[in-house]
């Protein structure tokens, strides 16, 4: 079924004021509701290829599985089919990306981290790995949704620092989990009801290092009537603070509700809508 | 390929070093990695500490010092074609990878492998103690090889401080508001009606900025209708806005 009537997407990526070139890589499809953004590392240009083999492999490969099968659907042992083809396409794309480290000088050491945003049947699933985010906007609340996998988060929750004194921290830019460093990789896979009016977004950390939460918060809120605007003046807050950092996000509004379609009247109601 | 150093003295080349190990070190005694016998040289004398593709000189308090292209350094972040100097030797720095990492590069992000995680998490504190600002981390080198995390210690930049830039402000200019006046603090501040005509004026660094944001009209400036793009305010503009006229203006 197609999505683009109840989800709005946008997406802007940007090198920022200080990087020759952008390793961060965006995807996105509204009709399928999928959100894609990865952050690559990696010497020369291995980052950017990281990130966009992540992008892509996962756009086409979740695209072809939720074709055979809608997302919503238990498989035999009762797992949504969402997180089985999100587990087993993440697995692969990391199996890609560290072979091609491994037998392609040009790109040893590479990776990427990796959020992703599924939507279907009012609600939502994200997977992620690293330090890349979700944040979702309800009501007058911003808060993130995701736990960055880094050095940094693990002291915050170990007590070993406070949050103020993390955002002074030295050590903002150790991720403990990427894609495509080690042959295997865990994502974080959660579900999240989704409601209309809520604006999720997905962004590198080009975004939250540089511009407050408060201010990104400030911005959504003032610009939620022009999306495009909205991403626009994210990626221009972030460089006129510096734009130490490449920058991208992905915006995502839920127009209204989307609940699946899940008998044959459903689906004729669907069609007149 | 790998750096590599050259030796020579007064002008004669005496031998090329590449810089494959990790760590190393210069002097006069026959444990370092380049000995250099002559008496000007301290017996420890400095260290070349390489990481990837990426080389730094420190000198370990040697008496004659270090130079890097006639500069006494205490740590330097070696480029190609650097000479450094010690005593009447001296030793060029050849690093032809095509892109050396810059300072930026040092804010990347970076994976640590659980396998470190503990000893990093040590050397992190200790590090914060041992380290000020923009030291490359030296000290956290050589425990470990690879992906590890030396690049931490490269301090986050502070924001761009904003430039002294004077405040703006929007006085209506008719209706029954006429005289109320609105300081634009806030680096977003949305105008209008929502949902019927709605405009954001944005602070930036460079100045002030009004944009369009939702609604059929298009705000007008000096009378002339904006498009999608963002235009520059001056003093004393006059907006034209869901029907309210209003004047930009900067506050001295």
């Amino acid at each position: 079924m197609d999505l683009s009537q109840s989800l709005q997407m946008v997406s802007r990526s940007d090198a920022g004021m200080v990087r020759s070139h952008n390793e961060d890589a965006v995807f996105f499809n509204a009709g399928l509701g999928m959100a894609i953004l990865a952050d690559g590392m990696g010497g020369y240009n291995a980052g950017e290829v990281a990130s966009g083999m992540a992008t892509a492999l996962l756009g086409s490969e979740i695209e072809k599985a939720f074709q055979k099968m809608e997302p919503y659907r238990p498989d035999a042992a009762g797992k949504l089919h969402s997180h089985a083809v999100l587990e087993s396409e993440i697995s692969r794309a990391n199996t890609a990306i560290y072979q091609a480290a491994q037998s392609q000088p040009q790109y040893a050491g590479m990776g990427t981290t990796l959020v992703v945003a599924l939507f279907y049947d009012n609600m939502m699933t994200v997977a992620h790995i690293g330090d890349s985010r979700l944040y979702r906007l309800r009501g007058g609340e911003f808060q993130a949704i995701t736990r960055d996998h880094s050095l940094l988060q693990e002291q915050i929750d170990s007590g070993m620092i406070t949050a103020e004194e993390a955002r002074h921290s030295q050590n903002k830019n150790l991720v403990t989990r990427a894609l495509g460093v080690d042959p295997t990789v865990e994502p974080e896979i959660r579900d999240y009801d989704t409601m209309p009016g809520d604006i999720y977004l997905l962004c590198s950390d080009g975004l939250n290092d540089m511009v407050e939460d408060e201010e990104i918060a400030l911005t959504l809120q003032a610009l939620s009537a022009n999306l495009e605007l909205a991403a626009t003046q994210l990626i221009q807050t972030a460089n006129d603070s510096g734009g130490r950092d490449n920058v991208s996000v992905v915006l995502v509004r839920i127009a209204r509700e989307y609940p699946a379609a899940r008998s044959w009247w459903a689906r004729l109601l669907q069609w007149f809508k | 390929m790998s750096a590599k150093l050259i030796l020579s003295m007064d002008g004669l080349v005496l031998k090329e070093i590449p810089l494959t190990k990790e760590r190393t070190t210069i002097g006069r005694k026959p444990h370092n990695d380049i000995q250099i016998d002559n008496l000007a040289i301290s017996g420890e004398h400095s260290v070349i500490v390489t990481i990837l593709n990426d080389s730094f000189l420190e000198d370990l308090n040697s008496t004659n010092g270090t130079y890097v292209n006639g500069q006494p350094i205490k740590k330097h972040f070696l480029q190609n074609n650097d000479v450094v100097e010690l005593g009447k030797y001296k030793l060029k720095y050849i690093n032809e990878t095509p892109t050396q990492t810059t300072a930026a590069d040092f804010e990347k992000t970076m994976v640590l492998r659980p396998d470190l995680m503990k000893k990093t998490a040590e050397q992190t504190a200790a590090k914060s103690a041992a380290m000020s600002d923009t030291q490359i981390g030296m000290k956290a080198l050589d425990t470990h090889a690879g992906m590890a995390p030396q690049p931490a210690a490269a301090a986050p930049a502070p924001a761009t401080p904003p430039p002294a830039q004077p405040t703006g402000a929007i006085q209506i200019l008719v209706g029954a508001n006429a005289g109320k006046e609105l300081e634009l603090t806030k680096n977003l501040t949305t105008l209008g009606k929502p949902g019927v005509q709605v405009a954001v004026i944005t602070r930036r660094p460079h100045g002030y900025f009004i944009t369009h944001v939702e609604g059929a009209n298009f705000p007008v400036v000096n009378g002339t209708t904006l498009d999608a793009h963002p235009r520059e305010l001056k003093d004393h503009d006059v907006i034209e806005l869901a029907g309210v006229k209003m004047e930009f203006f900067l506050k001295g």
